[in-house]
């Protein structure tokens, strides 16, 4: 089947750093704090910085020279952490961004968290270029008139800006601004964006696995032992600094500055912006149906509340009159339509009703409950074979038709955790011999967490659980995205084995408890 | 019930894999953090920049009221003479050896069209001597190029070499 090359390659990724990293630390999977942990390294480094440096034009180059050479082992590789770190995270976010987008997470209902996150880049950058200009070297020389170019190139503003930067002009209160900027402005804008950011996820993680971290600040040290970060000559006004070696992280336009007229610049730099921030709109998919609550079947648990990923369920006290205190409502605003939430609910049980349509607390209308129930009756009527094994997938991972022969069919689901352990229950009681659960790569929910909800539910560990009388050898759970088929199909066929030779040492069982009692009967 | 690989099932070839994707990591930091280096000014060029701010002279001259124009206005806005507040629009234009380097007409900004222009002018050129040559116009109401200034000069590797004009005492070369 065709997976588009963009995902293919980023599929790659991830499994090169599975193999590397295992599933936990897979830092693919950690980008987003991964970064976080860099800004703590940056934040602790700049304030140790901070003691030593001396913020006036003057005195500037000369401290951190005094930084660099003489406090080589105290100050000096806090002052290369804190440029290696700098840089390591606009190499992480680059590649959140490229995960998002390569894995398809930035259309439809994500297009808050796609597009909160253009300010914290533009936050970033700018604050890297407002960070090397507190160096009062060549390059922050450099940086300086290309930067006062740029802002005289704004239309309505005054233009006078870099005439500050000619023989000897630039002056102490501009400095200063500067460094408000670097050390109070940015990073307060920083924090605010980022807040945004997540604000519309629940549970999210701040802080990378340990193992990823220490791994991360290990190699910072390293490198910053190795090769400690350098400033260049002091900055003259009076002379061009001929040649810079520049940062490509973080100031990459201002050798462009060079060579295309101001506006020119702007008008790209501003292009890429929108262009990135429309992308949300570019796709034509769209969300599925919104999750619908009815109160007639919900009493107030929270499940729901409690596994939904996008903050989308609230809750609120009864407004029906009846006997339990809470309930639950859907924002549908902030709904992902993935249906976790049904695969929540204690009333998602196949058991009860089962003459009539089931109905439960919280449903999808795209795929309720009731039709997973008979999706899941058909699929087994139409099995033959000694082992008949129901297959449960996602539309986000390996498309379970694909795994499907005369004894084995699939049903797919929007999300695998939509499934609700009771169902799994109902297909053990009523003719399939084996389920098993596909869905995302371990870690790597579209949905953010439904596989790992499934996992818990079925290991007990989250409600609802599976209950203990299901028979847990008859159930197996592999995710697994669109290239993964030859593994799925791998443990499926294990799987598959397994099944037949408990089903034959069932029956080779059965069969002398038979023989023992006839030939009780017989003795008699 | 099985799940995806927890990596590669040897433990220190783990983490000798690990510590190889830091160190593609670490290299890739390391190298753009500085590299490749780019050339600003070719090392036997030297930068001339123009840069100052000057209100071009208003379009018209200041002119003395009438007795009858002053009766017409309202008694709070009568003052004996109108100014326009219209300023002429600044032609600069630099030689270098005779070949024109800087040639810009800058129209005045603001809704009035009363505002001072902020020039700002780069160009790398040879070191070396050379003749200079500015002019500036900044008057419709006088012909021709009422600011001029002819100067020898040396040029230093990487020197800038910084043009301003003052109003009393004309363009200024430092
Ligand atoms: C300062 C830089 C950034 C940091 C620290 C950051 C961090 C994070 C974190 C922690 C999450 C939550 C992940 C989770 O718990 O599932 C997240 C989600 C997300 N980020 Fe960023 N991010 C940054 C920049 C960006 C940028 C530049 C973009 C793209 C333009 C972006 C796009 C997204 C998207 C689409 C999600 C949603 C993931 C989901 O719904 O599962 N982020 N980010
Ligand atoms: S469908 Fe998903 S996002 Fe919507 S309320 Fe249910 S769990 Fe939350
Ligand atoms: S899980 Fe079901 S019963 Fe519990 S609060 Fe949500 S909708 Fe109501």
């Amino acid at each position: 089947m065709l997976v588009n090359p963009v995902k293919r390659t980023y599929l790659a990724i991830e499994s090169w750093f599975n193999l590397s990293f295992g599933t936990e630390w897979n830092p693919i999977y950690h980008l987003g704090t991964l970064s976080f942990f860099l800004f703590w390294v940056i934040l602790v480094t700049g304030l140790y910085l901070f003691i030593p440096f001396n913020g006036s034009i003057a005195g500037a180059h000369a401290s951190v020279e005094y930084i660099t050479h003489d406090l080589r082992y105290t100050a000096g590789v806090m002052r290369s952490l804190h440029r290696y770190a700098s840089d390591a995270v606009v190499v992480t976010v680059l590649l959140h961004m490229f995960k998002e987008f390569a894995s398809g997470r930035y259309t439809g209902f994500r297009w808050f968290s796609w597009v909160t996150g253009i300010p914290n880049l533009w936050t970033i950058v700018t604050l890297g270029i407002t960070g090397y200009w507190l160096v009062w070297d060549e390059m922050a020389q450099y940086v300086a008139v290309g930067s006062a170019r740029l802002m005289d190139a704004i239309p309505l503003l005054s233009a006078a800006m870099t005439r500050n930067f000619v023989a000897g002009e630039m002056t102490d209160r501009f400095f200063i601004l500067i460094e408000f900027l670097h050390l109070l402005g940015q990073p307060l804008a920083l924090a605010f964006f980022l807040w945004l950011h997540v604000k519309r996820l629940s549970d999210v993680k701040i802080n990378p696995p340990r193992g990823l971290a220490i791994g991360t600040l290990l190699a910072l040290t390293i490198l910053s032992l190795v090769k400690p970060a350098l400033s260049h000559a002091p900055a003259d006004l009076a002379k061009v600094p001929q040649v810079i070696e520049l940062d490509w992280f973080y100031l990459n336009i201002y050798p462009l500055i060079d060579i295309w007229p101001e506006g020119q610049v702007w008008i790209l730099v501003l292009g890429i912006t929108w262009f990135i921030t429309l992308m949300p709109w570019m796709t034509f998919k769209k969300d599925g149906a919104k999750a619908v609550v009815d109160l007639d079947h919900c009493n107030g648990c929270e499940l729901c509340f409690d596994d939904c990923p996008f903050d989308a369920i609230s809750v609120q006290a009864r407004t029906d009159g009846a006997k339990y205190e809470k309930e639950v409502v859907v924002n549908p605003d902030l709904c992902a339509a993935c249906g976790i939430c049904a695969g929540s609910c204690p009333s998602s049980n196949p058991f009860r009703s089962r003459k009539e349509e089931l109905k439960t607390g919280i449903d999808m209308p795209q795929q309720p409950v009731d039709k997973m129930r008979s999706q899941t009756k058909e699929a087994i009527a139409s099995m033959e074979g000694e082992v008949k094994i129901l297959v449960y997938g996602c539309d986000h991972g390996l498309n379970v038709h694909r795994l499907e022969s005369k004894d084995t069919k699939g049903v797919k689901l929007i999300c695998s955790g939509m499934l609700p352990p009771t169902l799994v229950e109902y297909a053990l009681k009523n003719g399939a011999d084996g389920v098993m659960v596909t869905g995302c790569r371990h870690n790597d929910c579209f949905y953010r967490f439904g596989n790992r909800w499934v996992k818990q539910r079925f290991a007990g560990e989250r409600k609802p659980i599976l209950r203990g009388r299901a028979d847990r050898d008859r159930i197996r759970v592999h995710g697994g995205s669109e290239t993964d088929k030859n593994r799925i199909e791998n443990d499926l066929n294990i799987f598959r084995a397994d099944l037949l030779k408990k089903k034959q040492a069932e029956a080779l069982a059965e069969k002398s408890a038979e023989q023992a009692e006839t030939s009780q009967e017989g003795s008699r | 019930m099985s799940c995806w690989s927890k990596g590669v099932g040897n433990k220190p070839l783990r983490y000798l894999l690990q510590a190889f994707n830091y160190t593609i990591f670490m290299t890739v930091v390391w190298y753009f953090a500085t590299s490749p280096s780019v050339r600003v000014i070719g090392e036997d060029e030297a930068m001339i920049t123009v840069a100052f701010a000057h209100a071009g002279e208003t379009r018209e001259a200041c002119r003395v009221l009438s007795q009858e124009e002053l009766m017409k206005l309202p008694p709070n806005m009568r003052k004996l003479d109108d100014c326009p507040r219209e300023r002429s629009p600044i032609v600069i234009e630099a030689t270098l050896d005779g070949k024109t380097i800087y040639s810009k007409t800058y129209l005045p900004p603001g809704i009035f069209n009363d505002g001072s222009v902020n020039l700002y002018y780069n160009s790398k050129v040879p070191v070396g001597k050379h003749v200079l040559e500015i002019k500036m116009d900044d008057s419709v109401r006088k012909q021709g190029f009422n600011h001029q200034l002819t100067q020898d000069i040396e040029l230093k590797p990487a020197q800038i070499l910084l043009i301003e004009f003052e109003p009393l005492k004309g363009f200024i070369v430092r």
